[in-house]
């Protein structure tokens, strides 16, 4: 028989992964804009995204609202323990959201929405970043509440999960603009995907370690024959996939340090599912105590499996739609 | 700051915050993004230039409250979990769903196509264009059609099943719980409300420019349509408006009774209580200025028929009586008085001087935001009207909210305050500001600097001016070129 709530749990991480990748690096970029310089640079960097972002953004609504219908009782809990994190990363996006349409209303004032811009990104990766730590490090559940106090997600390690996704999300956009820019814009982009990446290496590894201290579970997934097998793979895969950035970053390479930033967050994101699974709110609440009930996920699932292919074909067309580099038009 | 205070109250403050605000840009683009598909397609069809020189204005616009109607509205998905986790756990299995596919079926296709909608005219060409602007404007309609259904379901509730552990279950049909008893009163009534909410901001706008200048062609366009719309729509609504109340009556007595104001049973006929000052504690409605047994004949269609009051509700089971009567009230007071502007237009267009009556037109620019108005008043009404629910009967507000002190609540919802006013107030400034200008001729699109793929004007070198330096007035004199000009050079262009 086959399991709805797995597929559940994968549809979500997939969710989840879409999110971080396509947000990610519409984020990074607004993490990376006070580098740019005002004028050209910083309207060819926004002008690369303004037509996707909220798109992508929607991608954070399924990952959500996706949650909300399979896993009710998760999401009734991680939120209210996450809860100024949540809310930080809401006006985050308040900012940055609005900023692409203000910014182009008010050239008086386009410098402040271009600092909304930045800090809003910044405090929505930030929060997601530790979000992720939070729920990581253990929420603590009674009955089917949240139990702990409202400071109990700010610790040293989600402080540096959350560092480690403003450096992911600065990789992904730094690489994005390798891939859309060109001339001085793109020479650019390729030094802040350097410094990103080797950030971002950094703190994936910090984290890594971490993980197995934060919990003894963690530490046994990891270390333990037989799982070591399985699951040695990923950091493998993620430092040989980081080399060949490197190198695609160090030669005139224009779309490949992009593909390859999304694969090294694609091993990313394995290792945390490895880390938590079967887990969707550690330590108490596996995916199927929290699952929805079956008639639920079966109508959900239907739905899912029509449109989740035309959703992916249309995006795909928008992106088509747009593709090339920023400012080609016009100029050649 | 805030310790003491009941965190409950702050948090339905903040729900009701946030969505107000949240629901103001929705009825807008939900309207306006219909009529942008009118004025595309009849460009497509007549081929006037002014009908896509009115697209492109209100395009700007659109822009601008699409972007704050996103970002408030992603707010609104996490709060159900943040604020009221208690109502996540039990109610998602059945509206969980239904909120994945208003994900599913209309937020992806608004924001798939948006992009193409409002940069992509010379990349897609102009009947791809089109079917981007439909899928825009029918995503908002899906959009509204589930979120519906999800509050219809949580006022009048049924196909469910209680678990075990508490929470409400799915029954054998799903049709039954989407389409529960009150959702296709309150759709009709909502998206009515959406459409005539724009038509009565573009009667406004048309308006406004009309007074400065009535020979100006566009603004007589726009206020026509307009006031068709008022002329025609308004008495609909109107009729959806009873038929849904009387579907209230059915489901909800007591909303109609603080509606209505009744705090007695009237057993032969009971007034309609016109104006008065609801007195909770003497229970009674002080200076009633009341038709007698009108209420009934409206509610009743029978002038004697008995009509319960909320003497036979239990005291706590009853809704605040206050807010639910004037918000009624000023529901039903704009909507007549539109009816009143649909009408004069209707005089004026037969006497053919629709753009000749400066006080027809001021009274359209007057009624010009009463859409956000009675919106707003009319979900206050059936909100507030359920309470102390929030799922009927079932699940009561009190017992629904998330494990959170006072002092987290609280700082949050000053957040949202502060933010809200300063962000949304700014948007909405800019969107004045952009209706403060005439439209015009060669209407330019959404513009953005002089790069990338979201140049209007694509092939044609585009002018020299210092992006960091423009000004609207700069933006205004980028030369529109036609689409069909520019056709071949762009196959030329595409790979």
């Amino acid at each position: 028989m086959i399991d709805l709530t797995v597929i559940w749990a994968f549809i979500i991480a997939f969710a989840i992964f879409a999110y971080v990748v396509m947000d990610g690096f519409d984020l990074g970029i607004g993490i990376l804009f006070p580098s740019f310089a005002p004028g050209r640079e910083r309207d060819r960097a926004m002008n690369s995204i303004a037509p996707v972002w909220d798109g992508n953004e929607t991608w954070l609504v399924l990952g959500g609202g996706g949650l909300f219908a399979a896993f009710p009782l998760a999401y009734a809990i991680i939120l209210p323990a996450t809860y100024p994190l949540i809310i930080a990363m809401l006006l985050g996006l308040v900012f940055r959201g609005v900023a692409f349409e203000y910014r182009w209303r008010d050239p008086s004032h386009r410098r402040f929405w271009d600092a909304a811009f930045t800090g809003g990104s910044l405090i929505a990766a930030m929060a997601q970043g530790m979000i992720l730590g939070a729920l990581l490090q253990g929420i603590e559940i009674d009955g089917r509440a949240y139990a702990g106090s409202w400071w109990d997600w700010l610790t040293p390690y989600t402080l540096l999960t959350g560092l480690g996704t403003v450096a992911g999300y600065a990789l992904l956009g730094a690489t994005w603009l390798v891939w859309k820019l060109d001339g001085e814009g793109q020479a650019h982009a390729r030094k802040l995907g350097k410094i990103a990446a080797l950030a971002t290496l950094a703190l994936m590894a910090g984290v890594s370690l971490l993980n197995l201290f934060v919990r003894p579970e963690y530490s046994d997934r990891w270390l333990t024959a037989p799982e070591l097998y399985w699951v040695a793979p990923i950091p493998i895969a993620t430092l040989i996939v980081a080399g060949f950035m490197w190198h695609a970053l160090s030669r005139d390479r224009h779309s490949k340090p992009f593909w390859l930033a999304l694969l090294l967050f694609f091993f990313g994101t394995a290792g945390v599912g490895v880390t938590i699974w079967p887990y969707v709110a550690p330590p108490d609440l596996t995916i199927w105590e929290a699952a929805a009930p079956v008639r639920s996920q079966v109508f959900m699932l239907i739905g899912v499996a029509i449109t989740m292919p035309l959703i992916i074909a249309y995006t795909a067309w928008a992106y088509w739609v747009f593709r090339g580099k920023v400012g080609d038009e016009g100029y050649h | 700051m805030f310790e003491g205070t009941d965190a409950i109250l702050l948090a339905r403050i903040q729900f009701a915050f946030t969505v107000s605000f949240h629901f103001i840009f929705p009825a807008f683009s939900i309207g306006l993004a219909s009529y942008l598909a009118v004025l595309e397609g009849l460009w497509l069809k007549t081929g006037k230039p002014v009908y896509m020189d009115l697209f492109k204005y209100w395009l700007k616009i659109f822009a601008i409250a699409f972007a704050m109607g996103v970002v408030s509205g992603i707010v609104m998905s996490y709060q159900f979990g943040t604020n009221w986790s208690v109502f996540s756990d039990v109610a998602g299995p059945v509206i969980g769903p239904l909120m994945a596919y208003e994900v599913l079926t209309a937020f992806f296709l608004e924001a798939g196509f948006l992009g193409v909608m409002l940069f992509g005219m010379n990349r897609v060409g102009k009947k791809l264009h089109y079917v981007a602007t439909l899928m825009v404007a029918g995503g908002t309609f899906i959009s509204a059609f589930w979120i519906l259904s999800v509050n219809s379901w949580m006022q009048t509730p049924v196909g469910y099943e209680i678990g075990a552990n508490g929470q409400f279950l799915p029954g054998d049909s799903w049709m039954e719980i989407i389409f529960n008893p009150s959702f296709p009163y309150r759709l009709f009534h909502t998206v009515l409300a959406a459409y005539l909410t724009t038509a009565f901001v573009v009667g406004g706008v048309g308006a406004w420019h009309l007074l400065k200048d009535r020979t100006n062609g566009h603004a007589r366009r726009m206020f026509s349509m307009a006031m068709w719309m008022a002329a025609l729509v308004v008495p609909v609504q109107i009729f959806a408006g009873d038929l849904h109340g009387l579907n209230t009556l059915e489901h909800q007595p007591q909303k109609v009774m603080a509606m209505e104001g009744h705090y007695e049973s009237h057993p032969d006929g009971a007034p309609l209580i016109l104006f008065g000052i609801p007195d909770s504690d003497a229970r009674e409605v002080k200076y009633a200025v009341e038709i007698p047994k009108a209420s009934s004949l409206i509610l009743k269609h029978d002038a004697d028929a008995p009509l319960d009051g909320l003497d036979t509700i239990p005291l706590d089971e009853q809704p605040p009586v206050g807010i639910v009567f004037w918000s009624f009230r000023i529901m039903v007071g704009l909507g007549f008085a539109m009816l009143g502007v649909g009408l004069w237009s209707l005089i004026a267009r037969w006497r053919g001087k629709l753009y000749d009556w400066p006080w027809l037109h001021k009274a359209a620019l007057v009624m010009g935001p009463s859409g956000f108005v009675a919106v707003i008043a009319g979900w206050i009404t059936t909100e507030v009207g359920r309470q102390p629910y929030v799922i009927y009967n079932l699940l009561r507000t009190a017992d629904a909210a998330s494990p959170l002190d006072a002092p987290a609540v609280g700082s949050s919802l000053i957040a949202f305050v502060v933010v809200y006013f300063a962000v949304f107030g700014t948007g909405t400034w800019y969107i004045l500001k952009l209706m403060s200008q005439p439209p015009h001729a060669h209407e330019t699109g959404v513009k953005r600097g002089d790069t990338g793929p979201i140049r209007t004007a694509g092939i044609t070198p585009g002018p020299t001016q210092d992006p960091g330096n423009l000004s609207p007035d700069s933006l205004s004199s980028i030369e529109y070129v036609e689409p069909q000009d520019i056709e071949p050079a762009r196959k030329e262009d595409g790979e």
